[in-house]
């Protein structure tokens, strides 16, 4: 595992705790460090237990471990959450002067910073620097310039005038000088820096971001955590392209909007979480049958009915691949890391037009709340390619026409893919209908045509699993008797863990599949391996089952559902559980 | 090319499936005949059909046009016309559609005003399903599922559209073919959402809201000397509980259609081959 720092700040909701640790975060970023961000957050406005915390290191770092070296702890709640990951020598540094941390008792073996974070806030212009003063405190502790955290804190306020900028950056040396003087203790860290260029982003603005790259214009949603990001990312810069975000009434709306845009010809998506996926679901099979492109985006939290909504898992999945009354042709694609999110969006919309069929894309709240730093070619955009399938105007349109000069928007070709007109495209007037119909959209019962229509849209499934590269992200060693098997978010927890089961001397061959319907196949990797253990953010292992149901194999399960996320060291246990079981089995 | 539209042009080859006599024959007639004299045409046309028997109107009509969700047609048809201003958007459901399943998304979509029209085929009944109260059926009104009458007020779309902040609000009358086409010409022609209640009786199911009782009953605005941008008198008419009107009870001068409030003015059909320019500054606002 990479040498790394784990860094928190936590206090109540409402203490800007968010916004701070940001801001320590992006200084890590720009002082060329690899950083990665989680939250611990309940979901209220004010009060409770929030908390961000950064892993930082040289070395790429994919994944949270249980383990915490400086702690900004604003309320003694904030220590009593995180004694399991505090340790013999981990840094608190916390204001005694604050009425609330009066009492406060640092345990023995921790080395506790009483720093007077409001006065000294007070001293630098207001009382709200607080906890730039503790960003201060926590750089002379960690060793790490300061020069890096000025950068940052201009970027978070540069629009709001130099003299904010500046006391800001005094607030902080305050900090750092009050404690360089007033505890003379070697913390033992000293943060290299690079001169790596990194951008820091988390999933929900990647997804954004791939939206707007790949000629998304349109994007209704209703707001719900965790997926509320998307479309805050989307307001504003999406205009910037000639689009529009529409906050919708409810998730209803949100997807028959973005599904009128479809219809339109513009490149459309909604995003949502469980509980709006519930409601979508009315339209999905509308979104089939009328072969409409359409990306609908649902970033899990933990469920079901109102859950753990700031919490993580990856429970959807069954719903996906299978909700809406009938039988609803789709695909699912669920990226695996915060740059796949973009790409994977890319794709997500090229698929939907060039089959003409709804493409779900599943991330989940560890993606959504996790910042990550990657180089910026991560995201080249001259890589992206926009491919818009069968769309037909002009003379074009004479090819599709009937007999009587009628359009036949869903014609059934031996592929499955019918031509598309725009609105407006002259010729090309046609309806089209929830109703089963015919090629020309219109209302049928009659038998014949139902069958050929149902095996023409079965038919496009068909033509893409041909055309398209459903493939999969491999790690470890291929020959290894272990398999690992996982979806979504898990990669980077489970990467850190082969890891330590390296040390350890067990070799594992990790197979991460970004790719649910249509799906590779997995046949020979498993039937190859001794032991597969399938990995997965449920109380019921819904991939392990879809597995399962493929190779008619059993797997053995790693599941989690007490809404946290998988971490590298307890996953490296369980595996070397389910490895040994299967030795004693 | 407009100007060769005729209202012919709106019809399809399908036969409609309506009862003999419904009155969404003649609501249909007097849409296509607004469409064509507005100077629209099929292709520029896009028509979203509710559920229920009024749901049926798209297959009739020649246009672009989806048949959808019950209850949804409004949020897909604001969302053809914002990825393109330049379509001409006719939104038509009954009143189980607009008052009922949908009534949510009315409230919103009068609040934004996008420059569309929303046509209501009111035949205070739930044909399709043979017979059972609608949401504008009357308190007393007896059927299948409410054997002593649905006891509870009738929906005022129209009160419903002013507490929504309409900016054009009206109502018409199936079987009045020269005002009914007139009014929705009007709806049309306004700047932003144009909504029209339409009386457009069953005959087979609702033998209280009929064709004799809307004759017999209907004020006709035009005769009434109605001025409809004043508001007070819109009111005033709308809340009073004891007669319907025909015609255009409220259009304020003032509307401001939701593309210009913000800003969507751009056809968003149109997209280049590849991630656009200046993307990558998008990125870059990570660093």
């Amino acid at each position: 595992m990479p040498e790394d720092l784990n860094w928190a700040i936590g206090g109540e909701a409402g203490d800007g705790i968010d916004s701070t640790g940001k801001i320590f975060a992006q200084a890590l970023s720009r002082a060329g460090r690899h950083v990665f961000t989680s939250k611990d957050f309940a979901s209220r406005i004010r009060g409770g237990y929030t908390a961000y915390k950064v892993r930082t290191s040289v070395d790429r770092v994919e994944s949270v471990v249980d383990r915490l070296d400086i702690l900004i702890a604003l309320t003694e709640r904030t220590i009593d959450e995180n004694l399991d990951e505090l340790h013999d020598g981990s840094v608190i540094i916390y204001d005694g002067e604050r009425t609330s941390m009066q009492d406060v008792e640092i345990p023995e073996n921790m080395v506790g910073l009483d720093v007077p974070l409001k006065g000294l806030a007070e001293d630098a212009g207001g009382a709200i620097m607080r906890n730039v003063v503790a960003l201060g405190a926590a750089c002379e502790v960690a060793g790490f310039p300061i020069e890096h955290l000025d950068s940052s804190l201009d970027k978070r306020f540069g629009d709001k005038g130099t003299a904010i900028v500046d006391n800001n950056q005094t607030a902080a040396r305050l900090g750092q000088e009050y404690t360089a003087e007033n505890y003379d203790h070697d913390y033992g860290y000293d943060l290299e820096t690079t001169d790596a260029d990194y951008v820091l982003l988390n999933g929900d603005e990647a997804i954004g971001m791939g939206a707007i790259a790949a000629g998304c214009r349109f994007y209704a949603g209703y707001p719900i955590t965790p997926a509320t990001d998307v479309m805050e990312y989307l307001t504003g810069r999406i205009d910037q392209y000639g689009g529009k975000v529409v906050q919708a009434e409810d998730e209803l709306a949100a997807i028959n909007l973005a599904l009128g845009a479809a219809r339109a010809g513009a490149r459309s998506m909604t995003a949502t979480s469980g509980p709006g996926i519930d409601l979508m679901t009315e339209t999905f099979g509308l979104v089939a049958t009328s072969e409409t492109p359409l990306v609908i985006c649902d970033v899990m939290r933990a469920g079901p009915s109102t859950g753990m909504p700031t919490k993580q898992e990856q429970g959807d999945l069954d719903m996906l691949l299978h909700g809406g009354h009938g039988e609803i042709d789709r695909f699912v694609v669920a990226p695996t890391t915060v740059s796949e999110c973009f790409w994977k969006t890319v794709e997500a919309f090229n698929l939907a037009e060039k089959y003409q069929i709804p493409v779900f894309l599943i991330s989940d709240l560890a993606l959504a709340v996790t910042e990550q730093t990657f180089p910026p070619e991560a995201f080249d955009m001259d890589a992206v390619e926009i491919e818009r399938g069968n769309v037909v105007e002009g003379d074009d349109i004479d090819a599709w026409l009937d007999d009587e000069g009628r359009f036949q928007a869903h014609f059934p070709t031996s592929d499955g893919i019918s031509p598309r007109a725009f609105p407006g495209t002259a010729g090309g007037a046609h309806m089209t209908t929830g109703l089963e119909h015919d090629e020309l959209g219109r209302r049928t019962e009659e038998e014949d045509v139902r069958v050929e229509q149902v095996d023409k849209r079965a038919q496009k499934v068909e033509t893409a699993k041909e055309r398209e590269e459903w493939d999969y992200r491999e790690f470890g060693e291929s020959d290894a008797d272990t398999l690992v098997l996982s979806w979504g978010s898990n990669e980077g927890a489970i990467c850190e863990a082969m890891d330590l089961l390296a040390e350890n001397g067990e070799a594992v061959r990790f197979i991460s599949v970004p790719y649910i319907f249509p799906r590779p196949d997995l046949t020979e990797a498993i039937e190859a391996a001794e032991t597969t253990v399938v990995v997965e953010c449920n109380a019921t292992g819904q991939f392990a089952d879809v597995i399962e149901h493929d190779v008619l194999e059993r797997v053995q399960r790693i599941n989690k559902y007490d809404g946290v996320r998988f971490k590298a060291d307890e996953l490296a246990a369980e595996i070397t559980d389910c490895i040994d079981g299967e030795v004693s089995g | 090319m407009s100007s060769e539209v005729r209202f012919v042009d709106f019809k399809s080859d399908k036969q409609p499936t309506w009862c003999p006599g419904c009155g969404d024959f003649g609501t249909m007639n007097g849409m296509m005949k607004a469409l064509a004299e507005t100077g629209n045409s099929p292709d520029d046309t896009f028509i979203v059909a509710g559920i229920g028997c009024s749901g049926k109107i798209g297959t009739y009509m020649h246009s672009y046009a989806l048949h959808g969700v019950h209850g949804r047609a409004l949020p897909v048809g604001i969302g053809v016309k914002l990825a393109n201003p330049d379509l001409e958007v006719m939104v038509a459901g009954g009143d189980g559609d607009g008052y009922s399943i949908g009534a949510g998304h009315f409230v919103h979509a009068v609040r934004r005003n996008v420059d569309m029209s929303y046509v209501v085929m009111d035949n205070r009944i739930y044909g399709l399903t043979k017979g059972q109260a609608s949401p504008t059926s009357r308190e007393d009104f007896e059927t299948s599922t409410t054997p002593e009458g649905p006891q509870q007020p009738p929906v005022n779309p129209l009160a419903l559209a002013l507490a929504s902040g309409a900016t054009f609000i009206a109502q018409s009358f199936s079987s009045d073919a020269l005002r009914h086409a007139e009014i929705i010409e009007q709806a049309i022609e306004h700047d932003g959402f144009g909504f029209v209640n339409v009386f457009s009786p069953c005959v087979t199911f609702n033998d209280v809201d009929t064709y004799d009782y809307f004759r017999d009953s209907l004020v006709d605005l035009k005769e009434a000397d109605h001025d409809p941008h004043d508001y007070d008198d819109a009111k005033e008419k709308i809340l009073e509980g004891d007669k319907e009107y025909m015609g255009v009870l409220w259009q304020d001068e003032e509307s401001v259609p939701y593309h210009q409030t913000h800003g969507v003015t751009e056809d968003m059909t149109e997209i280049p081959d590849g991630a656009a320019d200046g993307t990558m500054d998008l990125v870059r606002e990570f660093y």
